[in-house]
């Protein structure tokens, strides 16, 4: 009984994410088709003739009803083709690759960061609610959330990099470093490391230290925020107070007790954090010129290369589903109180 | 099951709802936090002061560039027709024939050690320099370099008609253009053509000698290698591609057995970065060699830096507004003429193009044969009222101007739009990447296109080809020129431009270009604003990087930097 | 409408209570300092939209190529652009096209949600099945990046932004308003206006949607400063307002080539950006805490 529960909320999420992924395709196809350019001259460039126009047209499927045209489209994407790039002359799936783990890398870098100073920065905000450190962290909380990111990203551009030298310009790393180093892992902090290339390593790590800090500034706001919410609701409970009351310490009744508890929510919250900050690396990444999907994906937008911007977009949009699907699966299978409900 | 990220009410965001703050501060507390704050401050800025984070320079055997060379389309020299391929092409491969950068009149042979001319003035011969090879180390003969000419037109893309014009057809070409033995090249013309307008023509990127063994090794259904070459090399010039990442990063990488000897810089790097502002912040901490994109406002606040040397050079390229005469208003002769008078030269000149360009008003650049330094038209709003009046356009127009979405070319779409807008004409801004400005533009959907032109090879014809030939005006045409673009019917100009060509008499080929010219400026569907001025700055121990009189006369190979 | 219809839902009693809860609300919103110097940045924002022709000194797009990016001060109190043109005003009118934006997606997206939320709760089944399974496709895509797509698709301009952003951020409403109809739906007096004969569709606008508008404004507020933040990033992309609309992202985007020298050109744009959006943001923060049902008691 209780595994036939288990299996329905697996299937009943699983049907979800691929209501999701269906929905994806739909709209992506729906954006494709009432785009203004057309494919047809997209593809094979506007110095072919009528009669090339007119057969690339029929291999493109465009004189299909627009239901197979769907079908097929979203037979394509399901396999990863997204047909090839009219800026690069290269499919848009391999692009996808050769940019993504530079996005990864910013993202995971802002989430860590925001992880490492956005929960302690919540836990202080909620054992000393309405006192000083309540404000700043609601105050950093809420100009993280205000600051456009472009702004910040160029004044800190200006500031640490044209004034003060401290950290590494746009871009990855410097581009004579490029290629010195085997891709592994695409991270190029974690490669340099991997090929013991001290040099390599910080001269990656000065170029994503600010990047990352600027893109972490959501982050943080939005763990300490979320880490302050679930705190003071923890530290309201019976259970704290009892801990209290026989006398152990203020810090192992917020850390093991409190803190415990709250770990299930709170991974589950990051992880859909996560995939805002994929999307906030759009304007970060043109900031930074830094090499990623969101610089792709606006490079291809400035340019109408339609199938890259929406290769991207899905691509995207799958690791949101797929972050959807993770938190929605954790919760109920970590947290102790769900289990215990069942 | 409620997400709980997505806000609202739900249970995990109501835990955060319920926060509240108190109010209690200690007065005492702010104090020492005061001073806290001082001291930090005080920490910070003794910090900031004192250290200096020694980072590496760019390594002394490495070049680096910033270039806006999200343009390119393809490396294939057959197939390449943009500003910064053609520039990347000169650097890989070798051309029959160079201009000397220092003296557009002096051709230098490249691999072409000496040529002459038949009696009749049809038949040109090329000796093809003895012992160079390619990259792969292939030899380069004669059959290369036949081949190379041969698949420019047989591919028929862009740049054919450089080499097309003289009387070549995919169907004679493998006769026309023949290696009479492995060292002797033979290019046989339909007409006794001016001999300075065939050798111009081989100074064209289109003309690089391509390694034919490597490239038929790639082909695919007879395309002569061209779908590989667009992003691969195969030449024997001082460079080859390493790599290529669209709109980020092209590689190069010195050829060691180059015949003028290999470069110095074991690699050279071209970053693509769009914003000046970013190139600026780059070549000032040292991270670049050479900032090639910077506009005036940047390069006045740089005039002065120590470490930093600002470059000029005249380019052949011009500023101009394409007038598609597909659009009813713009076909209208009043119209084309009041927009000549709507441009504010002078002050375009003085503030947003300082430094980097002279007004210049005819179809030929300053400095190419017969080239006409005349300036009739000035700012004068009244004049362009009373055109559009005549016209019966007096209560204003709407048009819309194509242009590329990087400065200054945007600021200058910008004065335009308040310049026409005094004679009430709406112009509607539609700014895009260098190459969807240019697919729209080729494709005859413009209205109005700001842009720069410039020349193929150094020669008038390059120009007045564009500017003044259009033989088939239909939507497919059989030569693309400028005048196609923009949909102007011109049989008479088209007449007297291939006039021009068979002119061998020397000051009667200029008395021809002069009158092209008379008539461009006099009613034509071009307001040609600027001659463009190349405006870089490179770091101080930067030597050797030349920047010719053209936009694929830049060459990377003599580049040296103070140890 | 006839007194035989008139039902619970809006006695009275009710409404005197719900005024009362308000001015409760009201009053704890004006004890946060934050929330009410959120609510001055908010005004403050108003009423430069409002009075720009007024308070501006220069026309926000006349160009004076002679008076190019002077420094801050003087007759140019933040200096002038690439074109000459004057910065403070075309801060001021860019305010218009900030609100412009915020109020056209709110127009849009509010009665939107609240439309396929109500529907939803009301009826339940498989309509709220249906409704709620599309809402949720919608919740769980990336929407910037969608709004880019949408863009691109449609040709960027002003008035595509708008349709962009509001595309993409209706779903959040439906939910907040199918929540709220899902706890009133066994309501007593939606029960008695179903007695007295109201039909589906009237005690749905009557009766429910009314009662959902809070919760819907709240979020609505809470969002502002995204869709300020997200408006403005498409401006700085190219992708939102055209030239020579005085934008705040455009303006930014076109500072960036001045960034070492004429800093201000980018950096005030970038901080009215901040500013407006810091403003909705605690307006929004401070609303939630004086609305949240537990802490009002509703």
């Amino acid at each position: 009984m209780k595994h036939s529960r288990l299996i329905r909320a697996v299937a009943g999420n699983l049907v979800a994410a691929v209501a999701t992924l269906l929905g994806l395709l739909v709209v992506t196809f729906a954006i494709g088709r009432v785009l203004p350019i057309d494919p047809v001259l997209a593809a094979v460039g506007d110095r072919a003739t009528a009669d090339v126009v007119a057969r690339v047209r029929v291999e493109m499927g465009l004189d299909l009803p627009l239901y197979r045209q769907f079908w097929s489209y979203a037979l394509h994407a399901l396999r990863g083709d997204f047909g090839q790039s009219v800026l690069t002359a290269r499919p848009v799936l391999s692009d996808i690759a050769r940019v993504f783990p530079a996005t990864l890398e910013l993202a995971t870098s802002a989430m860590l960061l925001g992880i490492l100073l956005g929960v302690p920065m919540g836990v202080a905000g909620a054992v000393w609610r309405g006192r000083w450190p309540d404000q700043v962290v609601r105050v950093v909380g809420l100009v993280g959330y205000s600051v456009p990111v472009f702004w910040l990203g160029l004044m800190g551009l200006l500031l640490f990099y044209a004034r003060l030298g401290w950290v590494g310009g746009p871009g990855r790393i410097d581009v004579y470093y490029e290629g010195v180093v085997a891709p592994v892992t695409g991270a190029i902090l974690i490669d340099s490391l991997l090929a013991g290339n001290g040099a390599v390593f910080t001269d990656a790590l000065r170029h994503l230290v600010l990047p990352a800090c600027v893109l972490g500034l959501f982050s943080l706001a939005y763990i300490s925020r979320m880490t302050r919410g679930f705190m003071i609701d923890q530290l309201g409970r019976e259970y704290v107070t009892a801990a209290r009351i026989k006398g152990l310490s203020e810090a192992r009744v917020v850390w093991r007790h409190a803190f415990g508890n709250i770990l299930v929510p709170l991974v589950t919250v990051i992880a859909l954090g996560y995939g805002g900050l994929l999307e906030g690396s759009v304007l970060t990444e043109t900031v930074f010129s830094w090499p990623g999907l969101g610089l792709y994906i606006t490079h291809s937008l400035l340019s109408a290369d339609m199938n890259a911007v929406l290769g991207g977009t899905l691509v995207v949009g799958s690791v949101f589903v797929a972050l959807n699907l993770l938190a929605e699966m954790l919760y109920p299978a970590l947290d102790p109180r769900a289990r215990a409900a069942r | 099951m409620s997400d709980p990220s997505r806000g609202g009410p739900n249970p995990l965001f109501r835990h955060f709802c319920r926060a509240r703050r108190g109010k209690a501060q200690g007065s005492a507390g702010l104090s020492r936090r005061g001073l806290f704050r001082v001291g930090l401050l005080a920490f910070i800025s003794a910090y900031a002061g004192r250290v200096r984070f020694a980072w590496g320079r760019v390594p002394r055997d490495v070049f680096v560039m910033a270039l806006q060379s999200d343009d390119i389309i393809s490396l294939d020299p057959a197939e390449l027709f943009e500003f910064t391929g053609a520039e990347v092409a000169a650097n890989i491969y070798d051309r029959l024939l160079y201009f000397d950068p220092d003296d557009v009149e002096t051709l230098k042979g490249g691999v072409a050690e000496s040529w002459s001319l038949s009696g009749d003035g049809r038949v040109f011969r090329f000796k093809i320099r003895a012992g160079i090879g390619f990259q792969s180390g292939n030899p380069v003969t004669a059959e290369d370099a036949a081949y190379s000419l041969q698949r420019v037109v047989l591919l028929n893309k862009a740049p054919a008609f450089i080499i097309a014009q003289f009387g070549l057809s995919p169907e004679n070409v493998r006769d026309k253009i023949r290696a009479a033995d492995p060292q002797t090249l033979e290019i046989e013309t339909d007409r006794a053509y001016a001999p300075s307008f065939l050798y111009s023509c081989l100074t064209a990127a289109a003309a690089s000698v391509v390694d034919m063994r490597l490239a038929e090794s790639h082909a695919e259904n007879g395309d002569f290698g061209n779908r590989w070459l667009r992003t691969n090399s195969a030449g024997s010039g001082p460079f080859s591609l390493r790599a290529w990442k669209p709109s980020e990063l092209i590689i190069l990488d010195r050829f060691e057995g180059h015949w003028r000897g290999a470069s110095v810089m074991k690699s050279v790097f071209i970053r693509h970065i769009a914003e000046p502002g970013v190139q600026r912040l780059l070549i000032e901490r040292g991270d670049i060699d050479v900032a090639r994109n910077l506009g005036p406002d940047q390069v006045v606040g740089m005039k002065d830096k120590p470490g930093l040397r600002v470059r000029h050079a005249r380019k052949g390229s011009l500023y101009y507004l394409g007038l598609n005469q597909k659009n009813p208003h713009l076909r209208m002769p009043q119209v084309r003429k009041a927009l000549k008078y709507l441009v504010d030269y002078d002050r375009l000149a003085m503030t947003i193009l300082r430094g980097t360009a002279e007004i210049h008003q005819t179809i030929i650049p300053g400095g190419y044969l017969g080239a006409l330094e005349e300036r009739p038209y000035q700012w004068n709003p009244e004049e362009a009222k009373k055109l559009l009046a005549a016209a019966g356009l007096g209560d204003g127009i709407e048009l819309s101007v194509d242009v590329r979405n990087t400065r200054p070319d945007l600021d200058v779409a910008q004065s335009l739009q308040a310049s026409f807008a005094e004679a009430g004409i709406r112009l509607r801004i539609l700014p895009g990447d260098g190459k969807q400005v240019l697919t729209k533009y080729r494709a005859r959907n413009h209205d109005i296109f700001l842009g720069r032109w410039g020349p193929d090879y150094q020669d008038p014809h390059s120009n007045a080809q564009a500017f003044a030939s259009n033989p088939d005006n239909s939507d497919q045409g059989r030569v693309k020129t400028l005048a196609w673009r923009n949909a102007w019917e011109i049989p008479e100009l088209t007449h007297l431009t291939e006039a021009a060509i068979l002119e061998r008499d020397r000051a009667r080929r200029i008395a021809d270009y002069r009158d092209i010219q008379r008539r461009e400026l006099e009613d034509s569907p071009f307001v040609v604003v600027f001659q463009e001025v190349d405006l870089a700055v490179e770091r101080a121990d930067v030597h050797g990087f030349v920047m010719g009189p053209s936009f694929d006369t830049v060459y990377y190979r003599g580049v040296v930097k103070d140890q | 409408m006839t007194d035989a219809v008139q039902t619970p839902g809006f006695s009275a009693s009710r409404l005197a209570a719900w005024l009362d809860s308000v001015a409760v609300a009201a009053a704890a919103f004006m004890r946060n300092p934050l929330a009410v110097a959120g609510l001055c940045l908010v005004l403050v924002l108003v009423a430069m939209a409002a009075l720009a022709p007024a308070l501006a000194p220069y026309d926000p797009t006349a160009q004076d190529l002679a008076n190019r990016l002077l420094p801050p001060g003087g007759v140019h109190p933040f200096g002038t652009d690439e074109l000459g043109r004057d910065i403070a005003s075309r801060i001021l009118f860019g305010a218009r096209i900030t609100l412009r934006i915020v109020a056209l997606v709110a127009v849009v997206v509010a009665p939107l949600g609240l439309l396929v939320g109500v529907t939803a709760g009301y009826f339940g089944g498989w309509v709220e099945s249906v409704l709620m399974r599309v809402t949720d496709v919608f919740l769980a895509f990336p929407k910037l990046i969608l709004a880019l797509a949408l863009v691109s698709a449609i040709g960027p301009s002003l008035e595509n932004a708008i349709i962009a952003i509001a595309a993409t951020s209706w779903p959040a409403y439906a939910r907040v308003a199918r929540a709220e109809t899902v706890a009133l739906r066994g309501a007593d007096f939606v029960a008695a206006a179903r007695l007295l004969g109201a039909s589906h569709m009237r005690v749905v606008a009557l009766h429910i949607a009314p009662l959902c508008v809070s919760s819907v404004l709240v979020r609505l507020t809470l969002d502002m400063a995204g869709i300020v933040l997200t408006a403005a990033g498409l401006g700085f992309l190219g992708l939102g307002a055209q030239p020579p609309l005085p934008e705040w992202g455009a303006m930014m985007a076109a500072g960036r080539a001045y960034l070492t020298d004429q800093w201000w050109v980018a950096a005030v744009p970038g901080f009215a950006i901040l500013l407006a959006s810091l403003g909705f943001n605690l307006v929004g923060d401070g609303l939630r805490d004086v609305l949240d049902p537990r802490e009002s008691g509703r």
